[in-house]
Parts: structure tokens; C-alpha cells; sequence
């Protein structure tokens, strides 16, 4: 609770404007307590990753196949990493400043995965086009 | 100026846009950016973004060579079934080496907790039993690395299909087993200093500093961290 606290009156306001050097001091006050959650939180979580990690075992068990299998893959492995960074590393608690910092850089390998998603494509046609078995 | 910090956060909390601003006035501050982060778990986590993109480029290069090679691929459910009582299950090992992580993973949390409310004894036991399940997991792939070995499986050549399938699996897998290693060398360590008081009593480590209970937070992030990409190995290279 106290963290949301920080959040709205740490967050937005002017710093510079109420700057009063005499009681300047006033570090961040989270870096002193830390991220300390109820432990049933964890427990709801780590519940909900083994449901989780069991469905996408299934999926396999199963032997789903297609675009069906690629979505739930997908799907499953989202919801655990969401689960993972949200709660167990805390990046729900933390400030919008440090989760932009930390999340929005590895968007940019889905470029890097487009691009070579399209190489590859081009490689395959080429080596099916000029090694292919002779007739 | 007994009304001015009611009245702005009053203005704040109708405001949708204030956690965009929040950013703003953080990065543009001149003490440090990451207000509710210390210099230790920031430096964490901008670790684990190189790592992130490290771990990228393995499984991105693994699509690369899957997409492109005109021999079929493998089939990952078959190549990693393990026959048990006679009957063939397929995955099942990579499924018990998946729980095992996530695991760990929850009594790693657990054990932050305990070290946040000082509960030095609860907190190495818990961090040690997480090492427990992480040496089990690097056990476990050593056990199918030598299955695979012995099946004639390299990283040039195997009997099941395309030939990248060895390089893909040895690369990534050993880069995480390495990972999970390294974790369980670090999860020991400090749940010594932990269970010894420590950041209880002021110890002064190697490094000259005296260490704080944060530190098993920071851990924390790593052993996460090597649970989240083993969530993106397990999605892409064993179930795709």
C-alpha cells in the first residue's frame, strides 16, 4: 500500500519547485524497506505457473498441431513470463520509469526476428530451388 | 504550504497521464533516475536486459537455421521421450525439469521475503533449498545431454534430421545449464552470509562494503531471470 503512496506523491511531483535545500536528504524511502509482499501472493503465483507449465505440457502430450499449437505455445509462455517478471521480480512494484527502461529495449529483437524470419525464407527457397536433387 | 502537497496529490491522482510525467521528471532529475531501485539492483537488471538480448540472438539464430534448412527438423517430443515402465512418455523429463525450475523459483521468492523481515535462518535455508532444486535441474540436463550424446547426437550431425538441430540444442541449453550453475554457486554463497548474520551485524564482505538483506533480492532477480528464459527455451525449442 505504502508503495503506491510513493508512487502518486513521489511520481509527478515538481521536484524542482519544492526544492528546500535544508531538508534535502530524503532518499527514495522503497530502497530502504525493499519489496516485501504477503507470501500467499507468491504461492497464488507459483500455483498458477505450474497450471500453467502443465497446459503447455499438454499441449505437447497432446500432440495439438498447426497454428492451434503455436498459439497456445505462445499464450502459455506469455502468461508465465508476465507472472514471473510481475510478481516474482517485482516490476509491478517498481516506478514506470525503471520498467520502460528494462522492458521496452528487448522489443526491439522482434525487428531482429523479422528480419532474419524473412532471410531465412530466402535462404530455404534459394537451397530448394538450386539443391534440389537432380532429376 | 500546509495545503500545496493535498492539493497535488489530489491533481495527481484524478490524472491518468501522471505515471508519463512521473518519467519525465525522473529522468530528467539531476540525482538518479531509478527512485525506487538502489544502484545495486538497478545494475541487476541492466544485466539481465544484455543477458535478455544474449539468450535472443541464441534462440533468433536457432529460428534462423530451423526456417531456412531444407532436411526436416527433428521432432523435439520424440528425440526427449524417455520410456518408463515400458511405456514411451514423451517430454517427460524436460516437463519435470520445467517444475523443478519454477520451483525454485517460488522458494526463491520466499526466501526474499524472509530476508526483508530479517528471518536470517528461514531465508539461507530457503535460498539453499533453491540452489537444491537448481544443482537437480543441471543434474538432469547433464543425464539428457548424455542420452543425446550416446544417441550419436553432436553438434555437427545427429540421426534424426537436420543437422543444426545438435548445434541449436548444445548452444542454447549449455549457455542456460551455465546459467543455472552459476546461480547455484552464487544461492550458496550468500546464504552463508546470510545464515552467518551478516547484514545483521555489519560484516564487511570481500568487496569493503557491509552487505544488506537487499542483496538476496537482487539474486532473487537473476534466479528469476534464468526461470524466464528457460519459459522461452522450453516454448521455442522443445514444444515448437
Amino acid at each position: 500500500m505504502d508503495m503506491e503512496m510513493e508512487l502518486t506523491s513521489g511520481g509527478a511531483a515538481p521536484a524542482v519547485e519544492h526544492a528546500a535545500p535544508a531538508k534535502t536528504p530524503a532518499p527514495a524511502p522503497a530502497a530502504a524497506h525493499g519489496q516485501q509482499h504477503p507470501i500467499w501472493l507468491y504461492l497464488v503465483v507459483w500455483t498458477a505457473l505450474f497450471i500453467l507449465s502443465a497446459c503447455s505440457y499438454l499441449v505437447d502430450y497432446f500432440d495439438f498441431h498447426g497454428y492451434l499449437r503455436w498459439f497456445l505455445i505462445v499464450l502459455f509462455m506469455m502468461m508465465k513470463a508476465s507472472l514471473i517478471v510481475a510478481i516474482f521480480m517485482h516490476m509491478a512494484w517498481e516506478r514506470l520509469a525503471l520498467v520502460i527502461a528494462i522492458l521496452l529495449p528487448p522489443l526491439a529483437v522482434l525487428v531482429l526476428m523479422a528480419m532474419m524470419a524473412v532471410e531465412a525464407d530466402y535462404t530455404n527457397l534459394s537451397r530448394l530451388i538450386f539443391f534440389a536433387a537432380a532429376p | 504550504m500546509t495545503t500545496e502537497p493535498a492539493l497535488s496529490n489530489e491533481r495527481h491522482a484524478q490524472d491518468s497521464l501522471a505515471p508519463l510525467r512521473g518519467v519525465i521528471t525522473d529522468w530528467s532529475s539531476d540525482q538518479r533516475s531509478f527512485k525506487s531501485a538502489s544502484w545495486g539492483k538497478t545494475m541487476m537488471w541492466i544485466f539481465l536486459v544484455s543477458d535478455t538480448f544474449i539468450f535472443s540472438c541464441f534462440l533468433i539464430s536457432y529460428m534462423t537455421v530451423r526456417m531456412s534448412t531444407t532436411v526436416p527438423w527433428p521432432h523435439p517430443s520424440e528425440v526427449f521421450a524417455l520410456t518408463i515402465n515400458g511405456k514411451e512418455i514423451p517430454l517427460i523429463l524436460i516437463a519435470i525439469m520445467t517444475f523443478i525450475l519454477i520451483t525454485s523459483s517460488g522458494t526463491m521468492a520466499m526466501a526474499v521475503n524472509f530476508g526483508y523481515s530479517h528471518d536470517r535462518v528461514k531465508a539461507a535455508i530457503l535460498m539453499w533449498v533453491t540452489a537444491a532444486f537448481g544443482a537437480s535441474f543441471v543434474g538432469m540436463q547433464a543425464f539428457e545431454w548424455t542420452k543425446l550424446i550416446r544417441e550419436g547426437v553432436r553438434p555437427w550431425a545427429n540421426p534424426f534430421g537436420a543437422e543444426q538441430f545438435g548445434s541449436s540444442f548444445f548452444m542454447i541449453t549449455g549457455f542456460h545449464g551455465f546459467h543455472v550453475s552459476v546461480g547455484v554457486i552464487f544461492l550458496i554463497a550468500i546464504g552463508i552470509n546470510v545464515w552467518r548474520g551478516d547484514y545483521d551485524t555489519g560484516r564487511v564482505g570481500f568487496n569493503g562494503r557491509r552487505g544488506r538483506y537487499e542483496i538476496i533480492e537482487i539474486m532473487g532477480l537473476y534466479w528469476h531471470f534464468v526461470d524466464l528464459v528457460w519459459v522461452f527455451i522450453f516454448a521455442f525449442f522443445y514444444l515448437w
